[in-house]
């Protein structure tokens, strides 16, 4: 598995994370592309749903940028996304798929370099996590 | 409204064990807006056993329908294909769709519960839910300043808080409210205090469950 | 006389009544009820057993109570609605009843949650003013609870009834009592008193309504053994009040149970001042052997002698 290329599914709020990857890109700081990026209006509309969704069609990840907590354009959007968060990671742990594949940052607005770091972050530790379990599970089936 | 809460993932796929082909009944009433087995957390359980099922390399067929409620004949029938098709029925109603949906599908159909009914209750703040009927069949609020303490007295008693009441809270948890404080304020703030001085007597429970099974039968909506 | 026990003979004859308490033991043990029985022999005019107290799983009241009339001396019964509905209550207290049993205590009952069963069902058929409505009907009516149908034999029974007037919603305090005399109770033991400000008040409600001259009020007081006791009470007791004086007492005292058994014997001093109360009960929990010398220095002794019949 030297060569892993995680898959990550980006949730991004369309106030913070989406104008700090603007900044990020026009700066031309480079980061991992490994994210598959979904636009949101506030990360306030995730739903577990989704986010298990997404791992279940395949993502070895899922990360959530919203804007820092008392920042939000919805004023509390971003909170209870972490609510959702903590319940998607529960969901996770109780079917053996780690829950730290989900993680949610915020961002002080565009702040382009804070962005990048953590596309960095977050695909280096999906990277040590390896791939998704449910990838792995049918990889061993092929394999028998 | 009747509140349900999910029972634990590992306790319903201990119950799901034995099939290959489970339909997943959510139900559109109360246990949707309780978010227990609405027609969302009919998704998020499809999704959370499809990704079960994989890890453990199972071949499982998952299907979801939500009705519009399990507890009536006209809704659960139209939906009798699906429900036929499947091996087993995972219903997320309260206890009472559980049964009603084998009642109509006939004696074939296994339909096992996701969840666990708690009470009859409201919704206090998003994501609270507190019980405030037991469903006695012989209903005291009236004398009892529109709270109950039949479903929320520890003790159900009918005659003042026990001398385990503190500080407003019940005996038995610092969290849970004393009924009787409540009832106490209440008709204090309505200068009914009075009311409380009347003895009532030993309630009949023949009305409750204790009673057996209860039904309810209006000549006048008969066909 | 309603039921010619000892301590109906002794409150309606104006004595200051004393009595006491034993915990059944929690198996079928005989001894420890004998020799918890032995230190309150002579010194009360009549023992409380307690029935599962704290919902912890003990003998039977009545199968204790009963082994007390074995052995001469006289018992209280206490009963909680909590484990029986009124098949087994009205049962009960025929053979209770039968096994000469005539004083009986009608309570509610803590919460199952509170002892080592915290699983069970509770009952709660009736609450304790309804039990209390039961027994009188079964002993002045001569029926059963809500009926016509009619007891063979008599049940003779004291009635007593619990009172808390520690617990909350205060102002509510004296209605309860003022309904259970409504209902029929005989005699009440009161909760353990520490605050002795808040007892006064109380029965100074209580003298107001006059319920002081339709019910025998006994006062509840239990020694404190330690510092840490008290502390541990105040903190966790549910219903019970403990002023800081008298923790700093008991935590300063190089003698806890010399300083314990001081305060109680002041307690009882100035509750015998109070209007309205008709005696003590001591509840020395798991210190029985305290009771003797706690009445002697009181000047409680020798308990008052009044006619077998
Ligand atoms: S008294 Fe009975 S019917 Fe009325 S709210 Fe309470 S449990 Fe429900
Ligand atoms: S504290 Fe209040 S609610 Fe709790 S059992 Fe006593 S009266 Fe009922």
């Amino acid at each position: 598995m030297g060569n892993f290329e995680p898959k990550i599914v980006g949730m991004f709020c369309h106030y913070c994370a989406l104008a700090a990857q603007d900044v990020a890109g026009k700066g031309r700081m480079s980061f991992a592309p490994n994210i598959r990026e979904v636009r949101v209006l506030c990360t306030g509309k995730i739903d577990v749903l989704h986010i298990l969704k997404a791992m279940e069609d395949g993502a070895d990840g899922v990360l959530i940028i919203g804007c820092k907590l008392g920042e939000c354009y919805f004023r509390e959007g971003n909170m209870r996304a972490f609510k959702r968060v903590d319940y998607a990671r529960k969901l996770l742990d109780e079917i053996g798929i780690e829950g730290e594949r989900v993680q949610m940052y915020e961002v002080p607005g565009p702040m382009g370099k804070r962005f990048a770091d953590i596309i960095t972050e977050m695909t280096e530790k999906i990277k040590s996590l390896g791939p998704s379990p449910l990838k792995k599970a049918a990889q061993e089936e092929l394999m028998a | 409204m009747i509140v349900g809460e999910r029972k634990p993932l590992e306790e319903i796929r201990a119950m799901l064990d034995p099939y290959r082909k489970i339909l997943i009944l959510g139900c559109g009433e109360c246990v949707s807006v309780c978010m227990a087995g609405g027609e969302k957390e009919v998704g998020i359980l499809a999704s959370q056993l499809r990704m079960l099922y994989k890890r453990q390399g199972r071949e499982v067929e998952i299907g979801e329908v939500t009705l519009i409620r399990q507890c009536d004949r006209e809704y659960i029938e139209p939906h009798l294909d699906k429900i036929y098709q499947a091996d087993v029925v995972l219903s997320m109603a309260c206890g009472v769709g559980v049964q009603f949906v084998g009642e109509v599908a006939g004696e074939e159909v296994i339909v096992l519960p996701a969840l666990n009914t708690k009470f009859y209750g409201v919704n206090l703040e998003a994501g609270m839910w507190a019980e405030r009927c037991a469903g006695c069949g012989d209903c005291v609020l009236d004398k009892t300043a529109g709270i109950c303490p039949i479903a929320r007295c520890a003790k159900r008693l009918l005659n003042g808080p026990c001398g385990g009441s503190q500080g407003g809270r019940c005996e038995i948890n610092p969290e849970v409210e004393c009924a009787w404080q409540l009832i106490h304020e209440r008709l204090k703030a309505r200068g009914q205090l009075e009311l409380l001085e009347e003895i009532v007597p030993a309630k009949n429970w023949k009305p409750s469950l204790s009673g057996g099974p209860r039904k309810v039968i209006r000549e006048d909506l008969r066909l | 006389m309603k039921a010619g026990s000892n301590l109906e003979k002794i409150l309606e004859k104006g004595e200051f009544a004393v009595t006491g308490e034993l915990g059944p033991p929690k198996g079928n043990d005989i001894e420890v009820i004998k020799k918890k029985a032995e230190h309150l022999r002579g010194n009360v005019d009549a023992i409380n057993v307690t029935d599962n107290q704290t919902a912890v799983v003990r003998m039977s009241s009545i199968a204790t109570c009963a082994l007390l009339v074995q052995m001469g001396l006289e018992p209280v019964m206490q009963m909680v609605t909590r484990d029986r509905n009124r098949i087994a209550i009205q049962s009960d207290i025929f053979g209770a009843t039968a096994l000469g049993i005539k004083n009986m205590l009608c309570l509610s009952g803590d919460h199952q949650i509170f002892g080592n069963q915290k699983e069970a069902a509770n009952v709660f058929d009736i609450d304790s003013i309804q039990l209390i409505q039961c027994v009188k009907a079964m002993r002045d009516e001569g029926t059963l609870l809500g009926g016509q149908e009619k007891i063979e034999g008599q049940v003779r029974l004291f009635i007593g009834a619990a009172a808390n007037p520690f617990a909350d919603p205060f102002e509510f305090r004296v209605v309860r009592l003022a309904k259970k005399v409504k209902a029929g109770v005989d005699f009440i033991q009161t909760q353990c008193i520490y605050d002795m400000d808040r007892f006064k008040e109380w029965m100074r409600m209580v003298t107001d309504r006059g319920l002081h001259e339709k019910v025998h009020i006994l006062a509840g007081i239990t020694p404190l053994k330690s510092g840490g006791m008290a502390r541990y009470m105040a903190k966790n007791v549910a219903g019970i009040t403990i002023p800081d004086k008298i923790i700093a007492r008991m935590v300063k005292a190089k003698d806890a149970r010399e300083e314990g058994m001081k305060i109680c014997v002041e307690q009882i001093e100035e509750l015998r001042q109070i209007k309205g109360v008709h005696g003590i009960h001591i509840m020395a929990i798991e210190w029985e052997e305290v009771v003797p010398e706690i009445v002697k220095r009181a000047g409680l002794l020798p308990r008052p002698k009044v006619s077998k019949n």
